[in-house]
């Protein structure tokens, strides 16, 4: 396979059409869907609506909602620990709050508890990897908030709503939309970097489904800019924190509160007893779970450890139906399969086009509507371009960027991007980056309130973890959004329970026994294990030689 | 029809590499930290987000034949055939504990809390082991001269690996040095926009109440008709 410029011979043919048709599509708009055309593609094309990548669960509290066979499989599955080996009397961390993942809702709930009061020995921060091995870090695009006059939180509120099928929990899409500006006023305040014009405002730009431009950013590491500075700002507040520590289980009292964790540490593999007047989750998503078989654009330890432990203590769920493929993951080449390719290429004028060169869809349609039309493109035509390992895709031409913003754009604004792509020798402020779409969020989860109470008495949740702030599907910038603002109001309502004076209660792990006599009575066909931890990536013949071991030492 | 697939051409090419020295059998195409999957390894220590952004994977490699160290991110590398890898889970470097509201965007705040920055060499080791390829000591210098803007944007893309602090003969944290211009800059260069401060204040003395009392108030065809016929006053639209 001869390749020329990262590319093989093949696909340069198809590369020559797109760059035949540049100078002609510059001006060209292509006619975005009305919402009847959106149901038509999404039902035909997306995986949310066909019936074999789903079934309904089982048992529990949402028992028949229908969620993705990989959803149900971990919901489905034994605890991990068996409740009889742990022994709640030897408590080993006694904190009044207790933050589980230590991504950018866990850190904001952290810093936001700690602003409002609580000593810093009374937070107990932990973490599956280390602090900030997690979806934050990897967010590119940018935040949403409406900060311009021409624009307001009730339009942002608008954008968001019907994005999510108009099924979001109203109230916390308010909350989401009216804590924005403040949130960035925060962020700048701690010294966050957005990109900013000549004349020092925000360089705001647009996103899929948004009708104003107000999508702040840090060129394209915008979610890794904002971390860091917050993990910065957690290690300066000395807020306690472990790492490689993931929890297993929720700890229960005698009226079914939460009262704590038990942490596992994955190195060890000893548990630890952590009880907790207040714990708030920020377990983040499943994009590890690969559901429907797809790539994935999320970090190693997405996995919905959260969901698992929440619905075993028999917290509310909800939306699990509807999960997020991000319009373009990378198809090409083969080693970054499913690593996102952000939706800023196309904020920034790139266009989504076939093996011919020209435009298949309206390049900022909400994520669902966008991945729904590519998946058509690739599956009911022969508009799509194949890669040397049998991956369909389309073209994203980021060319057209420099076309349209002048060059140096692509450098100043996508230096991510470049660079990743760059590794493979493929430079795409010349050539076009071959999309498909990957899995990439989870829009539903753990129901909140707006103080980011569940339906636990204990128990906050914030950020991906959680249901109700997206309805059916998330806007671009959305979710930077949502973890700063739900885990600051977790971190206030902590922090407020904290003053009260209250006690936790006898622990208990009652209802792990529960879990697994419900789980008894369904005779299923695989014994899994949940919470999953880690994904499994070993090859086939390692695997089969562990479970010979295994099996041999029974 | 397609032709059948000779048996060279269907077994996938595999390349030998080395993982803490013992060889290893892999397909070719792999990136290090999927080679090191097929091995049998279960990563724990040395993975995070798994494509380039977090960190975790800064790996050391040598070549066959060839004297040079490389570095690299192991879930951003291809394998080589004679690759002799070893991963660097973690790179000891203490973060100094500041208070950003009480500092000033100068080099006296830099040195007071990374004084080692006074001991570069001018190596440029650090440089040439950047993963990013970010001109490390050029920031590092820019931070001591007090060039705190220079240095911020130099520094920006650093997903804080630490191999720069591992090869620096005079000891120095850069990437902690870097996230310190990064802040201070961030909060002093720049003024925060009138127009962000107003929205603020607005939301803040119930402006928009009545406008979303409104919209939570209407019914899912009610928002839908508002949702389809909201105007667009920044894109262009057919």
């Amino acid at each position: 396979m001869k390749m020329i410029r990262g590319y093989p011979e093949d696909m340069r043919k198809s590369i020559d059409n797109v760059n035949k048709t540049r100078n002609k599509r510059i001006d060209q708009i292509i006619e975005d869907l009305s919402l009847k055309e959106r149901k038509e593609v999404l039902d035909n094309f997306h995986p949310d609506y066909n019936p074999k990548f789903k079934r309904n669960i089982s048992w529990g509290g949402n028992k028949g909602d229908n969620v993705p066979n990989e959803v149900a499989d971990v919901i489905e599955a034994y605890p991990m620990v068996n409740p009889d080996d742990i022994d709640l009397n030897q408590i080993d961390y006694d904190v009044n709050i207790l933050i589980i993942g230590a991504g950018g809702a866990g850190t904001s709930a952290a810093l936001w508890a700690n602003y409002s009061g609580v000593p810093k020995e009374e937070i107990l921060l932990v973490t599956k990897l280390r602090l900030g091995d997690c979806n934050t870090v990897m967010a590119q695009g940018g935040i949403q908030a409406a900060d311009r006059p021409v624009d307001s939180p009730l339009i942002h509120y608008m954008d968001a709503i019907g994005g999510g099928h108009f099924e979001n929990k109203p109230e916390l899409v308010k909350a989401l939309v009216s804590d924005a500006p403040k949130i960035i006023k925060w962020h700048k305040d701690l010294g966050v970097m957005y990109d900013c014009t000549e004349d020092g405002s925000f360089i705001e730009n647009p996103g899929g489904g948004t009708s104003r431009n107000r999508m702040h950013c840090s060129k394209d590491y915008t979610g890794l800019e904002m971390f860091r500075t917050l993990k910065d700002e957690i290690i300066n507040k000395e807020i306690p924190y472990l790492e490689f520590s993931p929890a297993v289980e929720l700890i229960t009292n005698e009226t079914g509160g939460i009262t704590g964790a038990v942490l596992y540490n994955i190195e060890t593999k000893q548990y630890f007893v952590v009880r907790a007047k207040t714990t708030i989750l920020t377990t983040g998503g499943f994009g590890r779970l690969h559901v429907a078989g797809f790539p994935t654009s999320n970090h190693y330890g997405a996995t919905m450890d959260g969901v698992v432990m929440a619905y075993r203590a028999g917290a509310k769920l909800r939306d699990l139906d509807a999960t997020q493929f991000h319009p373009t993951g990378a198809a090409f080449p083969e080693q970054i399969v499913g690593l996102l390719i952000t939706e800023k290429v196309r904020s920034l004028g790139g266009q989504v086009l076939g093996r011919n060169g020209e435009q298949i869809c309206y390049p900022l349609e909400p994520r669902d509507v966008e991945a729904s039309s590519i998946i058509k493109c690739c599956a009911a035509t022969d508009n799509y371009i194949e890669t040397p390992t049998q991956m369909r895709g389309v073209w994203l031409d980021s060319p057209l960027i420099e076309e349209i913003k002048g060059k140096g754009t692509i450098m100043k604004n996508l230096s991510a991007m470049h660079r990743m792509m760059n590794r493979f020798d493929i430079d795409i402020t010349v050539d076009p980056i071959l999309v498909y779409p990957t899995l990439h969020y989870q829009n539903g989860g753990v129901e909140h309130d707006e103080s980011c109470h569940t339906s636990l008495k204990g128990l906050l949740a914030a950020g991906e973890i959680s249901g109700g702030v997206h309805g059916k599907n998330r806007l671009m910038g959305n979710s930077l959004l949502e973890i700063n603002v739900f885990g600051r109001r977790a971190g206030i309502t902590a922090a407020n329970e904290y003053k009260k004076k209250s006690t936790t209660g006898k622990l208990s792990l009652a209802h792990v026994h529960k879990s697994i006599k419900a789980l008894d009575a369904l005779n299923l066909k695989d014994k899994r294990y949940s919470p999953t931890i880690l994904p499994e990536y070993r090859s086939d013949v390692v695997r089969d030689r562990l479970v010979q071991l295994y099996e041999e030492s029974l | 029809m397609s032709k059948t697939k000779t048996k060279e051409e269907n077994e996938p090419l595999t390349v030998k590499i080395y993982i803490m020295g013992s060889a290893h059998e892999v397909p070719a195409s792999l990136t290090i930290m999927k080679a090191m999957e097929y091995a049998g390894f279960k990563i724990k220590r040395g993975a995070g987000c798994r494509a380039g952004f977090c960190g975790a994977c800064a790996t050391l490699y040598r070549k066959a034949g060839d004297y040079r160290i490389y570095a690299a991110l192991a879930c951003q590398t291809q394998v080589e055939d004679g690759m002799v890898l070893t991963q660097l889970p973690f790179v000891p470097a203490p973060k100094a504990i500041y208070d950003v509201d009480s500092l000033k965007p100068t080099a006296s705040s830099i040195l007071k809390y990374y004084p080692e920055v006074a001991r570069c060499l001018s190596c440029n080791a650090c440089s040439k082991v950047c993963p990013q390829e970010i001109q490390v000591m050029d920031y590092v210098q820019y931070s001591l001269q007090g060039q705190i803007d220079k240095a911020a944007e130099v520094s920006f893309d650093c997903v804080q690996c630490g191999l720069c602090a591992i090869r620096c003969p005079a000891e120095i944290p850069q990437y902690h040095v870097g996230m310190l211009a990064r802040r201070l800059h961030g909060k002093y260069n720049t003024s925060t926009p009138e127009t962000l401060i107003e929205r603020v204040e607005e939301i803040e003395n119930g402006v928009f109440e009545e406008g979303f009392k409104e919209l939570i108030s209407l019914s899912k065809d009610g928002l839908k008709k508002r949702y389809t016929e909201r105007d667009f006053v920044d894109q262009k639209k057919a």
